[in-house]
């Protein structure tokens, strides 16, 4: 049609931006996540995110609890890894504290934060094949994810809400069986990750849906500030892992896989690169664990005493039932530990002020700047592709609402 | 690591000595106090100065401490991907000041102000969208300030008659239990029921 349309009599023929609302109830939106779009056809022009809709109050009802009861806490922020989050406050705790966590329960940390990873990026990795129309590679991948939990479970005794790593440790030492088993199935993992590389990697739809969309440069990777896999996928090798180690990465052999184009593809390439490397840490680990035996927590204030000692001495009775009424007291002051969870940096800024809770801790949440930066990220694309990248952002939002 | 930390300290103290109040080292981080008025100038010479390159925002929040006159420190976290080191920024507020937003050096700002006025109630200047993030529509109060009672004032139930969702003051069954395990001869403050000598004590 040539010229202006100016024809129009009534407002009705006036064509104007059409307002939908994806979610809350909506499989691709990763939970309870709202967005009010404005689609210019099927382009969108303004996302706006709704989020707060599970929003728990975490960190006002752990100003009310002990140290210790505290933990549980961050199981339920990213419910896809829990131990990761774990991690972050007990380094928050020990730092403040200064105690020194012993070898052997370093090597059980480390070895399950990468369990927990893999659980992660296979989550990750599958259900943003399924978000652009791969239904096989969930259920691959999921089963996988089930033998990681029952490791969760032998371990702890809960295959989501571990609370395993405690300030000064771990709860409690590895059976040498379990430790085989993990071996084991160490060995035949890399086959599974063949077969979902096979379904995945070289597909033409899945490809079709991911190569080009979503691409962030490295300056908007700062601006926004992103972290983990999302500044990876960018082309900047920066692992917390390996810039700042903690616990003692610093002892183990592995390379930072980083993208080249940014896009949704190379990030799902990085995933995938990182399970194989957290694969060389934990067999790794098994190797050490197996030459290390010894206590799994720095017996002292801040963990209970042996079940044996409780038995036969009128003091660590009396301990044990001091550190689980009144907890533990940290001295004064203010400390910010982060490490790399799955998702990116996680960080605990804890304040404290002597006493035997909290008296503020902010948790940092990687998922929170990744989802604010989807109003600057999809602008300009269609709409099916909002789902490819909610999925590539890894949001869950148990650590968003907090 | 604390000695690089020294130095980079003395840096930006003699860059902008205007600004910074004073440092604090501890636990391997540094801790920068400034004054309000010059926020936004000195996020900006963070980010921009090559020994700094603090290029990162990684997350603004703020911490209650109703006895001071400043009721409020905000704290503002940087990180430096190149240089690899990481600041922390504070900065006293009352409870009816106003904040520069510093959304212009850092985009990524924008829904952590959010969140730091959602809980506190801190309001930012030059903010372009400063609505609740977290807590419900319509919700009134700021949670995280230290007189906010954690049961909070209003709960919803979904209504059988109205056939809709009703908000209802709080009531409890059962009071709220904030459980004082402190030892009472530790430091505890209160007075136990039936201590008749606490008074003579004190």
């Amino acid at each position: 049609m040539d010229g202006k349309f100016e024809d129009a009599l009534t407002g009705e023929q006036k064509i104007r931006n059409f307002n939908i609302n994806f979610g809350p109830q909506h499989p691709a939106a990763h939970g309870v996540l709202r967005l009010v779009l404005e689609l210019d056809g099927e382009i969108v022009d303004r996302c706006d995110p709704h989020i707060g809709l599970l929003h728990r109050g975490t960190e006002k009802l752990m100003e009310s609890r002990t140290y210790l009861q505290n933990l549980p806490y961050f199981d339920r922020l990213d419910y896809v890894a829990p131990m990761n989050q774990e991690h972050a406050w007990c380094l928050a705790i020990e730092k403040l504290t200064g105690v020194e966590v012993p070898r052997r329960a370093s090597l059980i940390r480390v070895l399950y934060s990468e369990i927990g990873r893999i659980l992660n990026h296979l989550l990750n990795v599958t259900t943003q094949a399924m978000d652009v129309g791969a239904l096989t590679p969930p259920l691959w991948g999921f089963e996988e994810r089930e033998k990681l939990m029952v490791f969760y479970e032998r371990a702890c005794g809960a295959r989501l809400h571990a609370a395993y790593f405690r300030p000064g440790g771990v709860h409690q030492d590895l059976p040498p069986e379990l430790i085989d088993d993990i071996e084991t199935w160490a060995h035949e993992f890399p086959a599974v990750l063949d077969d979902i590389d096979g379904l995945l990697t070289e597909n033409r739809i899945f490809k079709q849906r991911n190569v080009d969309i979503c691409v962030v440069s490295e300056q908007e990777a700062l601006d926004w500030g992103f972290s983990g896999v999302m500044v990876r996928g960018s082309g900047m090798a920066w692992d917390l892992r390996r810039a700042q180690p903690y616990e003692c990465y610093d002892e183990f052999d592995f390379q930072i896989p980083v993208g080249k184009n940014g896009d949704c593809y190379d990030r799902y390439l990085c995933r995938m690169a990182e399970m194989h490397e957290s694969l060389k840490i934990i067999h790794q680990c098994i190797e050490k664990l197996r030459n290390e035996p010894g206590d799994v927590l720095a017996r002292g204030k801040l963990t209970p005493p042996s079940r044996g000692e409780m038995k036969t001495s009128m003091e660590a009775l009396i301990h044990h039932f001091k550190l689980y009424t009144e907890g533990f007291h940290v001295p004064a002051g203010e400390v910010y530990a982060a490490v790399e969870a799955p998702k990116g940096e996680f960080g605990v800024y804890l304040v404290a002020d002597g006493s035997n809770k909290p008296y503020r801790a902010k948790i940092r949440a990687p998922g929170y700047p990744h989802l604010q930066a989807i109003d600057h990220l999809s602008k300009g694309h269609m709409l099916a592709d909002v789902a490819a990248i909610i999925g590539t952002m890894d949001i869950v939002f148990g650590e968003v609402d907090r | 690591m604390s000695e690089e930390l020294r130095e980079l300290a003395l840096h930006i103290e003699a860059k902008r000595p205007d600004c910074v109040l004073n440092h604090d080292i501890a636990f391997g981080e540094l801790t920068l106090t400034i004054s309000p008025n010059a926020l936004v100038s000195f996020v900006d010479f963070l980010k921009a100065d090559k020994t700094c390159l603090f290029s990162t925002l990684i997350d603004i929040t703020a911490v209650d401490y109703p006895a001071r006159e400043a009721r409020f420190d905000v704290v503002y976290h940087f990180l430096s991907m190149y240089q690899n080191h990481r600041v922390r920024v504070k900065v006293a507020a009352r409870e009816e000041d106003i904040l520069p937003s510093i959304i212009e050096v850092h985009p990524s700002a924008n829904w952590f102000e959010r969140e730091v006025f959602d809980m506190f109630g801190i309001l930012f200047s030059n903010h372009p969208d400063l609505r609740r993030i977290l807590t419900d529509y319509g919700f009134r109060g700021y949670p995280l300030r230290k007189d906010f009672p954690t049961t909070g004032y209003t709960e919803v139930r979904y209504s059988e008659e109205q056939k809709r969702v009703v908000y209802e003051p709080v009531s409890l069954v059962q009071e709220y239990r904030q459980f004082d395990f402190m030892s009472p001869w530790e430091g505890a403050e209160y007075i136990l029921p039936g201590d008749d000598k606490a008074e003579a004590k004190g």
